[in-house]
């Protein structure tokens, strides 16, 4: 599992630290290095990139896991540079950037966009799989998940906009329900394919969710 | 209240409807002129409801102006545009007007039309909307909470003939009726063969289907139609007829087309009626009933 991020335009960077003389740049060595957006090399050419903007940038950091609890020991080891700094700009997902500016206690701006939970289905190619929206039917959908895979998150089959398997919005993007038909033909569990899903409950849990391993999971806190 | 569209295709007679766009805008001189031309001429129309994801005057405003003008509405619904509240909200709307033919769609995809950005609500998809009519007619919304006064819709829904893959459009069609669904209307067909195999597909389900007639008004506009759009593949011999006839004649060309596949329909009863849709060009609709003798 990843949190798959992508970089802002510099502008907009450049617009949310304009206020800022002095930055210190943090990047993640989990996630954020994988997807090549927060790794050593990004975070360093991030560096040249504020230095040519006329920035002073006190130092700069590859954290191990930018969102883990552990980071608070790792930013302790940044010393002087972190602490003479006005703001952090943060190279992680959205995680990272709530964890770091929990704790240094000035803005953390990020540099990226967190753009969704994937899996790497091949080298440097990530696919979002889940959207966690806290009621699985992958036991009912030969596990391919129409609320991620169909573009219009569909629980009772395909739209009419399926062209030979392929989605309408895109002919690259496989039809989530010609998928999910074949499947659970091969696996004889066709009846599936007819079973009618009630709409979906989206108060599973209240936004932001929570869990409390101390609770019952859904339970209010 | 049993509406036209209801009681024609219980007698058995051929259906006809047709397809009316709203305005971009709140000039709707053009629309109540085709509401004019057309509302003596066909069972029912439809209002597009933000056809193709385009913004447009809403089905409901265009659905009121059919029935003040003496017409018969059907109301598009799709899921695309309004959570279940606010779906719910319209259909009372409807129901209180007493608009009665509703069709459910789950509704294109929001990036294909002129507001790309915005978001795909799809709180309820087309299945779920007709079980929600049909939780109304027993007098529950959505939530099983009871609503007063009585509501009696006619719903329908649309199937694509041409899908591919059919099975899973099959499937569908079946959960549709299983939801209530009570006439069809059909994506576009060109090829009767096709609208024969799926409708031997379709019969044992007791309910009205309509095929969808797209008048072709250009040889661009059947080319565009058949490259780009899921399940419609106009047959070569019709793109080649299109081709071979000068521009200024290809709408009239493409009006022949239409009455032919409305006749052949007709003739051999392939289906219950026809659901005709002459996009930005809905007074070419009298000229295709009239060239079908309708």
């Amino acid at each position: 599992m990843r949190s798959i991020t992508r970089q802002k335009d510099i502008s907009e960077i450049a617009a949310c630290t304009e206020s800022f003389e002095r930055l210190y740049i943090l990047g993640c060595g989990t996630c954020a290095t994988v997807t090549e957006t927060g790794g050593v090399g990004q975070v360093q050419r991030m560096r040249d990139e504020m230095q040519q903007r006329g920035k002073w940038v006190t130092g700069w950091a590859v954290l191990p896991t930018a969102c883990d609890e552990m980071a608070e020991i790792d930013l302790r080891k940044t010393g002087d540079a972190l602490s003479y700094a006005e703001c952090v700009l943060v190279m992680a997902c959205a995680l990272g950037v709530q964890r770091i500016g929990a704790y240094v206690g000035r803005p953390a701006v990020p540099a990226l966009d967190t753009m969704f939970i994937g899996l790497e289905q091949a080298p440097g190619h990530f696919e979002e799989v889940c959207r966690q929206c806290g009621q699985c039917i992958l036991g009912e959908t030969a596990g391919i998940c129409p609320v991620t895979a169909c573009h219009k998150g569909l629980l009772n089959g395909p739209c009419g906009g399926t062209d030979g398997g392929k989605c309408e919005v895109d002919p690259d993007r496989d039809c989530a329900y010609t998928l999910i038909y074949q499947r659970l033909e091969e696996r004889d569990q066709l009846h599936l394919m007819h079973r009618y899903r009630p709409p979906r409950d989206h108060h599973v849990m209240l936004v932001p969710r929570m869990a409390d391993l101390n609770r019952e999971v859904g339970d209010e806190p | 209240m049993t509406s036209r569209l209801q009681q024609t295709l219980k007698k058995g007679e051929f259906a006809v409807t047709c397809e009316i766009g709203p305005p971009k805008g709140t000039d709707t001189c053009k629309m109540e002129e085709h509401i004019d031309m057309l509302s003596g001429q066909v069972h029912a129309m439809n209002i597009t409801d933000n056809q193709s994801s385009v913004m447009r005057l809403s089905s409901l405003a265009g659905c009121l102006a059919i029935q003040e003008r003496g017409g018969e509405p059907i109301l598009q619904m799709t899921c695309r545009d309004r959570n279940r509240l606010a779906l719910q909200g319209d259909l009372l709307f409807a129901g209180v007007r007493g608009i009665t033919n509703v069709l459910c769609l789950t509704g294109d995809s929001v990036v294909t039309g002129d507001h790309p950005q915005a978001m795909g609500v799809f709180d309820l998809d087309s299945v779920q909307l007709l079980r929600v009519i049909e939780g109304m007619h027993r007098g529950v919304d959505a939530a099983g909470n009871s609503l007063t006064g009585d509501i009696g819709f006619y719903p329908g829904a649309v199937v694509t003939p041409g899908a591919d893959p059919l099975q899973p459009q099959l499937i569908k069609f079946a959960q549709k009726v299983e939801a209530g669904a009570q006439f069809f209307q059909t994506q576009a067909v060109f090829d009767l063969d096709l609208l024969d195999a799926f409708m031997s597909r379709v019969r044992k389900h007791e309910v009205g289907v309509l095929a969808g007639i797209l008048l072709l008004t250009s040889y661009r506009m059947a080319r565009f139609v058949d490259q780009n759009l899921p399940g419609i593949n106009v047959p070569d011999s019709l793109l080649q007829r299109m081709k071979q006839t000068s521009r200024a004649d290809q709408r009239s060309v493409g009006v022949d087309i239409a009455a032919g596949l409305v006749s052949a329909i007709r003739e051999n009863s392939l289906c219950d009626g026809v659901h005709i849709m002459a996009i930005n060009a809905e007074e070419s609709v009298l000229d295709i009933l009239k060239s079908a003798g309708l």
